[in-house]
């Protein structure tokens, strides 16, 4: 049909071929993508165009959920890693890898005695892929505490607490300590030798806080016993066992995700309230260290 | 003995040694061993050339008013803020990629560690707490378990969240120093490196059986035993009776407690006259007391490891 057009010149060398039949009706993927981009579709996602202007690199990250919480342009210095060291973000990215992970071995995992272990048996000689799931989901985890550390050294040795940075500061230490938590609240859950006696030990401390444990200061005094301690509370029993293995669970996978979530809503978003990344910023010289209050 | 000595190389038990440092969950505190020491030195190099720069315009007034006070490159005209995309975004993009990358490459060469099913009758032996708790377990040698496993832990905490109300300097804010903020980052470093990594290290690779001392690449006798008789720091000076004990202990700390203070005071009103004038009453008891505490708690570990002192202060309720 389209050969029967006089007006079409024909391509030498390649007389009545398929390639001369479409040529001119066939669109290069140039072109393509230009009418793609001017498809109702394509302008119910995207609000902004992609030529390469500022206005529209700032529009890709403001119009982005998912980088809405950079600002559009950032201190010139503040990108170079030997300044930020990447810790924070790092930090960040690897709690994203151990939700994903984390949340794949939960298909994987009775929190019950015997089940438990057997699971982590099943995952690392029977699920594909079940033992690189597990071994990334624990040395993230031990990554994830060494590059907590080291992002408060550097917030530290760079005077980042300084104001108006002081509540975000507080934030960090709570994140700390949620950091922490998860992880020892995940060391349990293998149910094995080293994660019983593990949890023991931690858990034993406990038993000397002073009102609160049955074995700590002023404890036996108040009436505080082995059942009705914080240790109690926190094993659901008098020993490690299956209250235990169930409430590290519900700590680990729920309730401490929950929290340290909404933590680092707080922490981000106070970053950009409080005038985005702390530096590099200009040296403080004597003369104005003086003058400020 | 406590054993401080460094056995001779020849008696090196190498195997124990690898056994200790190839342990699949102590690689996280090796990696510690190199990168605590990379990033204070990354920070140190960089404050040194602020320093530099802080002399140098300190010296040149004219040339402070023009300078734009970073140690990084920067000529008159350029914008002194770059678009997030793609500056910054590719370089959180390529770190993402290098984390994944060793991730995956360490998971693949090392298996997480799984060992007998959870035995409440067979007690491992040393049974410890995860790599990142050993500071607080090492500290259970040198403290009673309410002071190690709570008191101290919920003062650290407490002191992380008071230092941005408690350091009234307002220098260095934003940018790595070292002359403008002596004390507060020797302070940390010594609380960070000095007394938590290290004690990591030491409840990582040292402690052996029954919590004992080994040296790195001594052999982990499992039947050694320890005929260390530690004694109460009131036993030293012959006071009996419970009331002379309790009396004594709180004095001893009382006057250790003044010491420090009174040291650390004299040395601020020579070193730091103007942090001085700047702390409020509350700011300057808080950062006192927590200073105190600091160098209390490794003068306890001390007094623990060289003259075998238990506890300082005996009370019929408790013992520190």
């Amino acid at each position: 049909m389209a050969d029967t057009d006089p007006k079409k010149p024909q391509d030498e060398g390649n007389e009545g071929g398929l390639f001369t039949t479409l040529k001119g009706k066939v669109k290069s993927p140039a072109q393509l993508n230009e009418e793609l981009k001017e498809t109702k579709v394509w302008k119910s996602i995207f609000r902004h165009k992609l030529d390469d202007s500022p206005r529209n690199r700032s529009l890709a990250v403001l119009s982005n959920v998912f980088l809405h919480l950079h600002p559009a342009r950032i201190n010139r210095d503040a990108v170079r890693y030997n300044f930020t060291w990447g810790m924070g973000g790092i930090t960040f990215y690897l709690f994203i890898i151990l939700t994903l992970t984390g949340t794949l071995l939960m298909f994987y995992f009775h929190p019950s005695k015997g089940e438990a272990y057997r699971d982590i048996m099943f995952l690392q000689y029977d699920v594909p892929f079940g033992n690189l799931l597990r071994n990334m989901h624990r040395w993230a985890a031990h990554a994830m505490v060494i590059t907590t550390w080291l992002h408060m050294l550097r917030v530290f040795m760079t005077g980042s607490y300084k104001p108006p940075r002081e509540f975000n500061w507080n934030i960090g230490v709570l994140l700390l300590l949620f950091t922490m938590l998860l992880s020892f609240t995940g060391y349990l859950l293998p149910d094995d030798q080293l994660g019983f006696w593990a949890v023991t030990v931690g858990t034993n401390m406990a038993r000397a806080t002073p009102v609160l444990g049955h074995e700590g200061p002023f404890g036996p005094e108040l009436g505080i016993t082995a059942f009705n301690d914080v240790r109690f509370a926190l094993l659901g029993g008098s020993v490690v066992d299956s209250n235990a293995l169930l409430r590290a669970y519900i700590w680990h996978c729920i309730a401490i995700p929950i929290i340290a979530s909404i933590l680092m809503m707080v922490h981000f978003w106070r970053i950009r309230k409080d005038g985005a990344i702390s530096g590099p910023a200009p040296v403080m010289l004597e003369a104005e260290a003086a003058r400020k209050k | 003995m406590t054993g401080l000595q460094l056995p001779y190389l020849a008696e090196m038990d190498w195997h124990q040694l690898w056994y200790m440092l190839s342990k699949p969950d102590n690689v996280p505190i090796v990696l510690l061993l190199f990168m605590c020491p990379f990033y204070v030195w990354m920070a140190f190099s960089q404050a040194r050339k602020n320093d530099r720069l802080i002399a140098q315009l300190e010296a040149d007034p004219e040339l402070a008013k023009t300078h734009h006070r970073t140690i990084f490159p920067y000529q008159k005209g350029w914008p002194k803020t770059v678009q997030v995309w793609p500056f910054l975004l590719k370089r959180e993009f390529l770190a993402t990629v290098i984390v994944t990358i060793i991730l995956i490459v360490w998971s693949i060469c090392l298996d997480a560690p799984l060992e007998d099913p959870a035995n409440p009758n067979l007690t491992m032996n040393p049974s410890k707490a995860p790599w990142y708790f050993l500071g607080l377990q090492e500290l259970l040698v040198y403290f009673d378990p309410w002071i190690a496993g709570v008191v101290l832990p919920s003062i650290i905490l407490l002191g992380l969240m008071a230092i941005p109300y408690i350091d009234v300097n307002p220098r260095g804010n934003g940018y790595y120093t070292w002359k403008q903020r002596k004390f507060a980052i020797g302070t940390f470093l010594f609380g960070f490196l000095g007394l938590w990594v290290s004690m990591v290290i030491i409840g990582t690779f040292i402690r052996g059986p029954g919590w004992l001392w080994f040296n790195p690449g001594q052999t982990w006798d499992h039947h050694r035993v320890d005929h260390q008789v530690n004694r109460d720091l009131h036993e030293f000076f012959g006071v009996d009776g419970a009331l002379p004990e309790a009396l004594f202990g709180l004095g001893f700390l009382i006057i250790c407690a003044g010491v420090i203070g009174g040291v650390t005071h004299a040395c601020m009103k020579k070193m730091l006259p103007e942090m001085l004038k700047r702390l409020s009453m509350l700011q300057y008891q808080v950062l006192m007391q927590l200073w105190i505490l600091q160098v209390l708690v490794l003068v306890k570990i001390v007094l623990r490891l060289t003259f075998t002192v238990k506890n300082v202060w005996v009370t019929p309720w408790f013992n520190i």
